[in-house]
C-alpha cells in the first residue's frame, strides 16, 4: 500500500519536475515566449492592411483571422518543445528513465501551453477590439482559444516528435501538422460566429471539449512511439 | 493462420510471391477496364439531366473510393508495423502512399471537370471537395516524412505512426467539414443492397470499380517489390538475383 502511493506520488513529482524545468529553461529564453506572440499580432494587424479597414468586414472575418494566427503562431512555437532537448541529449535520458513516458510528454506539452497558448489567450482580446468583434462573441472567443489551444500543442506534439531527428523539420512539421488542426478551427470559428448571432454555442464548445480530451489522453502515446522512432 | 503467413515475413518470399501476383492483377485489371470504360463510355445511358457529362463519374467515384481504401489500408499496414514489428508491413504502407496520393488527385480534378459544365464553377468548398483535398494533404504530409529520413526502416515507423494519426483524424475531419458546409449529393453507390440508380449504369461502374482496384494491385505489388529491393539492397540474395539478371541480358 505504501508502495502505492510512493509509486503515485512520484509520477506526479516527475510530472511536475519536468513542467518546472520546462518553465524555467523557457523563462531563462523570454523571446521564445515574446516572439511567437508578437507573430500573433503583426499576422492579425496585416489583415486590416490587406483588407480594408472597414468595420463591418472586419467584425465578420475577425474570429477566422484571430484563430488562424493562433495556429500558425502555436505551429511557429512548436519547434522548441523536443529540438533542444534532442540537441542537449536530456530527450534520450527522458526517455531512459524509469518514468512513464506517457507522463513526462504530457508535462512537457503543459509546459509548452503555459508558455506559448496561455499569453495567447490573454492578448486575444485585444486584438479582438482591434478587430471590432462582436460583443457578444467575447466569451466564446475566450472559451474557444481556452479549450482549443491545448489541443493545438497535444497535436502538434506528434508532429514535432516524428520531425525532431530531420534537419530540415520546420516545413514539413506545417504539412504534417495543419491538417489535423481544420476541426479545431471549425469549430472554434463557428461557435464564435453563432455567439455573434446571440445564439447558443454549448454544442461547438462541447465538441472541442471532446476534442480535446480525446487529444489529451490518445496524443501522448503518438508522441511516445514518434520520439522512439526520432532518437532510435 | 499465423503458421501459413509465416513465410511471408522473408522479403525474399514476398518478393517473389508479389512478382508471380503482379502478372495476373495486371491482366484481370486490363480485362476488366477495358469492358467497363468502353461500357460506360460508349454504351451506358446517358443521364436524363447530366447529359453525357456524367460519365466522368465512372473514373470519379472509383478514384475517390479507392483513395479513402488505400489510405485505410495504410494505416492497417502501420498498424500491423507497429504492433507485430513487421518490417514488410513498413514497406507496403510506403509502397501504398503515393498510389492513394494521385487517386486522390484524380478524384479531385475529374471532380472539378465534372463541376465546371453542372456548377458552373471549378472549384467550390463543399464538404465533400474539401475533405478529398485533407485526404490529399494527408498523402503528401506521409510522403514527405517518408522522404525526409534517410533511413528507410525509421522513415516507415514515422510515417505510419502520421498515418495512424491521420486515420483517426480522418472521420473527425470528415465530419467537422460536413458540418460546416454541404452542397454535394449524397451518396448514391455506397448505399449496400439498394444503389439508387439504375441497373445499366450501375454494372459498368461496377467493373471500372473491380478494374480501378486490381491496377491498384498491380501498381502496389511493383511498388512493393522495389520497396523490398531498395531495403535489402546490401542482402545476398538481391545480389544474386541482380548478378543473374544482368547475365540473363
Amino acid at each position: 500500500m505504501t508502495n502505492l502511493a510512493q509509486q503515485h506520488l512520484s509520477y506526479r513529482a516527475a510530472f511536475a519536475l519536468v513542467v518546472k524545468r520546462d518553465l524555467t529553461i523557457a523563462l531563462r529564453h523570454k523571446d521564445d515566449i515574446i516572439n511567437p506572440l508578437l507573430f500573433f499580432i503583426i499576422v492579425v494587424t496585416l489583415f486590416p492592411l490587406g483588407i480594408g479597414p472597414e468595420a463591418n468586414t472586419l467584425s465578420r472575418i475577425a474570429p477566422g483571422i484571430i484563430w488562424v494566427a493562433a495556429l500558425l503562431a502555436t505551429l511557429l512555437s512548436l519547434d522548441r518543445l523536443f529540438k533542444s532537448d534532442h540537441a542537449d541529449g536530456s530527450l534520450e535520458q527522458m526517455l531512459l528513465s524509469p518514468h512513464p513516458i506517457f507522463i513526462l510528454v504530457l508535462a512537457k506539452i503543459v509546459a509548452h501551453w503555459l508558455i506559448t497558448g496561455l499569453p495567447l489567450i490573454i492578448i486575444a482580446p485585444l486584438l479582438a477590439v482591434l478587430l471590432h468583434l462582436h460583443e457578444q462573441s467575447y466569451a466564446a472567443l475566450m472559451l474557444t482559444l481556452l479549450l482549443g489551444t491545448p489541443v493545438l500543442s497535444l497535436l502538434g506534439a506528434i508532429g514535432v516528435a516524428l520531425t525532431v531527428g530531420i534537419k530540415k523539420g520546420g516545413v514539413l512539421l506545417s504539412l504534417l501538422v495543419l491538417p489535423l488542426y481544420i476541426p479545431v478551427l471549425i469549430f472554434a470559428t463557428s461557435a464564435i460566429d453563432t455567439a455573434a448571432l446571440s445564439l447558443p454555442y454549448s454544442g461547438q464548445l462541447a465538441i472541442i471539449a471532446a476534442l480535446f480530451f480525446g487529444s489529451l489522453t490518445l496524443a501522448p502515446f503518438a508522441v511516445g512511439a514518434a520520439l522512439k522512432v526520432s532518437t532510435n | 493462420m499465423w503458421k501459413w503467413l509465416h513465410p511471408y515475413a522473408n522479403p525474399e518470399v514476398s518478393y517473389h510471391f508479389c512478382g508471380k501476383l503482379q502478372p495476373w492483377f495486371f491482366r484481370l485489371s486490363f480485362l476488366f477496364l477495358a469492358i467497363g470504360l468502353v461500357w460506360a463510355l460508349a454504351y451506358a445511358p446517358a443521364d436524363y439531366q447530366q447529359g453525357d457529362s456524367f460519365r466522368i463519374f465512372y473514373i470519379h467515384v472509383p478514384a475517390a473510393i479507392l483513395s479513402m481504401g488505400i489510405y485505410f489500408a495504410m494505416a492497417v499496414a502501420a498498424l500491423s508495423s507497429l504492433v507485430w514489428q513487421l518490417k514488410l508491413a513498413d514497406a507496403s504502407a510506403a509502397a501504398l502512399a503515393p498510389i492513394g496520393a494521385v487517386f486522390a488527385a484524380i478524384a479531385l480534378i475529374t471532380g472539378a471537370a465534372w463541376g465546371k459544365p453542372m456548377w458552373g464553377t471549378w472549384w467550390i468548398w463543399d464538404a465533400r471537395l474539401t475533405s478529398e483535398l485533407i485526404l490529399l494533404f494527408l498523402y503528401l504530409g506521409v510522403i514527405a516524412l517518408h522522404n525526409a529520413f534517410e533511413d528507410k526502416n525509421l522513415a516507415g515507423k514515422a510515417a505510419g505512426i502520421l498515418a495512424l494519426v491521420g486515420v483517426i483524424n480522418l472521420p473527425i475531419i470528415h465530419y467537422s467539414v460536413e458540418w460546416w458546409n454541404t452542397l454535394h449529393q449524397g451518396a448514391t453507390v455506397t448505399k449496400l443492397g439498394a444503389p439508387s440508380m439504375a441497373s445499366s449504369m450501375y454494372w459498368p461502374f461496377l467493373i471500372c470499380f473491380v478494374g480501378f482496384s486490381l491496377l491498384t494491385g498491380a501498381i502496389a505489388c511493383q511498388r512493393f517489390r522495389t520497396e523490398i529491393l531498395a531495403r535489402n539492397s546490401m542482402r545476398p540474395w538481391v545480389r544474386n538475383l541482380a548478378i543473374a539478371q544482368t547475365q540473363g541480358s
